[in-house]
C-alpha cells in the first residue's frame, strides 16, 4: 500500500522522514480540511447567534463527538481540548494533583516518561509535601510485573504511565498496571502521545482514569491536544485556565463556572486544530488501525533486522517484538548522536538526536543521548534502506578516528 | 552534500577525537563550566595566565564532535595570546559562524579555527561550535569584573 502519495510534503521534500516520533507529517485531507473551514465556516463557537458561529460551533463539537466515539469515551463531556499533551498532563497535575495530594502520599510514575509527565509531578509533589517515586525498566527496556509492585502500593494516589516510551518505543502494559493501580486506590494517568498514532485505544477497555495525547503527532496540525478524564473526576476538579467561555455567572467578587466540558476550556479555541483533528481521524479511519499496525509492524521488523547486523550499533530496544513499537533509539559506538545526525540530514535522512526530553531515562541508561528513527505509515523500506545507508557512511567517515 | 565531508575534515576529527588539550590543569587560574542542556554537551575550560598573556589553557567534558574539536582547536589558537587579541578572535569566531563577517584578513587571524566555516551553513551545529568560544568569553568577563584579569593594551 503506498500512503507516501497522501502527504503533500513528499512531492516537494525528497527526504526519508524518520521523525514522526516528534511530529507526524500532514494528509491532504487534513490540509484541505482547515483550508475548506477558513474558506466556509470560520466564526468563533459558542459565541455569536448568527448561523456562522453555530456553523462553526457545529464543527467544533462534532469533532468532540468524533473523539468520544474513537476512543471509546462514555461521553463527549470527557473530551477537553487543549495545546497538547503537556498542557493536558499539566491541567491534571494543577487541578487534580494540587488538590488530591496530602503530605507523604506516594506518585509512581516511569523512567520514561517524557519531562511533561514527569516535570509537572515534580511541582506537585514537591507543593504538596508528598514523594515522587519512579517505576525503572529492566535490561530489556521493560518494566517487570515484580517493579510495578513494588513501588504501587497502597501510598500511592496517583499513577502516570507513558503507554509507549518516546525513547525505547517500549509499549507498556498498562492495562495491567491500571488494574493493579485500582486495586491499591490510585488514579492512572495514560500518556498515549506515542501509542495513538499506532494503534487503537479504548479508554474503557483500559481502565485508564485519565488519557492525553497531541494531534500532531497523528496526523493532525500542530497545537490541539486532548484530554481524557473520567466524568467523575472532571466534574470535581477546580477549572485550570480561567477566562472567557469558561464561566456560568461572573460577579464583581466570585464566579460560577461553565459545566464540563467547557469548564476546562478558557478562552477561544483553537477551531482549526480541532477540525484538522476530526479530519486526521477521518483519514486514520479510512485506512484502519488493523492495516496501519500491520505496515508500521513490517517496516519496524525490517528496521530492526537490517540495523541488528551493524554491529558497530547500540541499540535500544526490548527483544521482545511484540512489545516494540514504531521507535529505534540507536547509537554508533563511539560517535555523538548529533554528528550522525548531521551526517544522515545531509543525505535527506531525517531524525531526531538528542535526549528526547527524557533526561531521567538518559541518566539511568548511562547515555548522553541517542539517534532516533521513528516510523510512520508514509514510511517505506526505500526509506529504511537510505537509513541504513546513511548509517553506514557515518560510520565509515569516524571509523579511523573511534577510539576502540 | 560537500560542506559536510569539508566540516568532518582531519583537523576537527583529531582534534574531536584524541585532543592533547583534553587533560587536567595543574594549577590554573581560571575555570569555567558551559553547557547545551539540549544535547547534554558540557565542558569545563580552565586557563593559565602570566600578566595579560593566556599562558595555556585545557579542556575536560563530553559532547560532539563539532563542540569537541572546537573547545581543542580554540586552545590552540588562544595560547600565548594576550588578552585582547583573544579577545578580537573570539569575536571574529563568533561572527564567522553567524555569518556576519566575511573579511578574510580577519578570518586569517583566527589560523585553524578556521577549520569551522562550513559550520555557518548548518543551523543545527551553530551552538555546537560556539560553546567553548562563550565559554572563554564568560570566563574573561568574569576575571575582568573581579578585578583578575586585566588589559594593559587596551585603554
Amino acid at each position: 500500500m503506498n500512503f507516501k502519495k497522501d502527504f503533500p510534503i513528499f512531492e516537494n521534500k525528497n527526504i526519508a522522514y524518520l521523525d514522526s516520533g516528534a511530529t507526524a507529517q500532514k494528509p491532504k485531507m487534513v490540509i484541505d480540511r482547515i483550508e475548506k473551514f477558513y474558506e466556509n465556516s470560520n466564526a468563533n463557537p459558542h459565541r455569536g447567534a448568527y448561523s456562522l458561529s453555530i456553523e462553526a460551533t457545529f464543527q467544533y463539537e462534532a469533532t468532540r463527538e468524533k473523539i468520544a466515539k474513537f476512543i471509546n469515551a462514555k461521553s463527549h463531556e470527557e473530551i477537553i481540548f487543549s495545546k497538547n499533551a503537556s498542557e493536558s498532563l499539566n491541567l491534571i497535575a494543577y487541578s487534580y494533583g494540587l488538590d488530591n495530594l496530602k503530605k507523604d502520599d506516594d506518585v509512581v510514575i516511569s523512567i520514561m516518561e517524557h519531562h511533561s509527565n514527569l516535570v509537572p509531578w515534580q511541582f506537585v509533589t514537591q507543593k504538596t509535601g508528598s514523594n515522587l517515586k519512579y517505576m525503572y525498566i529492566n535490561d530489556q527496556f521493560e518494566i517487570s510485573e515484580n517493579e510495578i509492585k513494588e513501588k504501587i502500593t497502597d501510598n500511592t494516589k496517583i499513577v502516570g504511565i507513558t503507554h509507549v516510551s518516546n525513547v525505547t518505543g517500549t509499549i507498556n502494559n498498562v492495562k495491567e498496571i491500571i488494574k493493579y493501580a485500582h486495586k491499591k486506590g490510585a488514579v492512572v494517568i495514560v500518556d498515549a502521545s506515542q501509542s495513538i498514532p499506532h494503534m487503537k485505544i479504548d479508554v474503557q477497555d483500559l481502565g485508564a482514569d485519565f488519557l492525553v495525547f497531541s494531534g500532531h503527532k497523528m496526523l493532525a496540525p500542530l497545537g490541539i491536544g486532548v484530554l481524557y478524564g473520567k466524568k467523575e473526576l472532571l466534574n470535581k476538579m477546580k477549572p485550570f485556565l480561567m477566562g472567557g467561555d469558561m464561566i456560568e455567572y461572573v460577579y464583581e467578587q466570585k464566579t460560577t463556572f461553565a459545566s464540563l466540558p467547557n469548564k476546562f476550556e478558557a478562552g477561544t479555541q483553537n477551531v482549526e486544530g480541532v477540525v484538522g483533528l476530526g479530519a486526521a481521524i477521518d483519514y486514520i479511519e479510512s485506512i484502519g488501525y488493523d492495516k496501519i499496525y500491520e505496515h508500521d509492524k513490517e517496516l519496524v521488523e525490517y528496521a530492526r533486522e537490517k540495523l541488528e547486523k551493524l554491529d558497530y550499533l547500540d541499540l535500544y530496544m526490548t527483544p521482545n517484538r511484540e512489545n516494540h513499537s514504531a521507535v529505534i533509539s540507536f547509537n554508533i559506538k563511539g560517535v555523538h548522536p548529533h554528528d550522525v545526525a548531521s551526517i544522515l540530514d545531509s543525505m535527506g535522512v531525517c531524525v531526531r538526536s538528542g535526549n528526547h526530553c527524557a533526561q531521567p531515562l538518559m541518566r539511568f541508561l548511562g547515555i548522553d543521548s541517542t539517534c532516533r528513527a521513528s516510523f510512520y505509515i508514509y514510511n517505506t523500506k526505500e526509506d529504511v534502506d537510505k537509513l541504513v545507508m546513511a548509517i553506514e557512511k557515518a560510520y565509515k567517515m569516524f571509523e579511523k578516528y573511534i577510539q576502540k | 552534500m560537500d560542506n559536510l565531508d569539508e566540516l568532518y575534515n582531519d583537523i576537527i576529527m583529531e582534534h574531536s577525537m584524541n585532543s592533547y588539550n583534553k587533560k587536567k590543569m595543574e594549577g590554573a587560574d581560571f575555570s569555567e563550566i558551559g553547557h547545551n542542556p539540549n544535547c547534554g554537551d558540557e565542558i569545563t575550560l580552565e586557563m593559565k595566565m602570566d600578566g595579560d598573556v593566556i599562558e595555556d589553557m585545557a579542556f575536560s567534558g563530553h559532547g560532539c564532535a563539532i563542540s569537541q574539536a572546537s573547545t581543542s582547536v580554540m586552545i590552540d589558537t588562544l595560547r600565548g595570546k594576550t588578552i585582547y587579541e583573544a579577545k578580537e578572535i573570539i569575536r571574529i569566531f563568533i561572527e564567522m559562524i553567524k555569518r556576519e563577517t566575511k573579511d578574510e584578513s580577519e578570518l586569517e587571524k583566527l589560523e585553524d579555527a578556521i577549520a569551522f566555516k562550513n559550520v555557518s551553513n548548518m543551523p543545527a551545529r551553530v551552538k555546537c561550535a560556539l560553546l567553548a568560544w562563550h565559554t572563554v568569553e564568560d570566563m574573561i568577563e568574569k576575571g575582568e569584573s573581579e578585578g583578575k584579569i586585566s588589559c594593559k593594551c587596551c585603554h
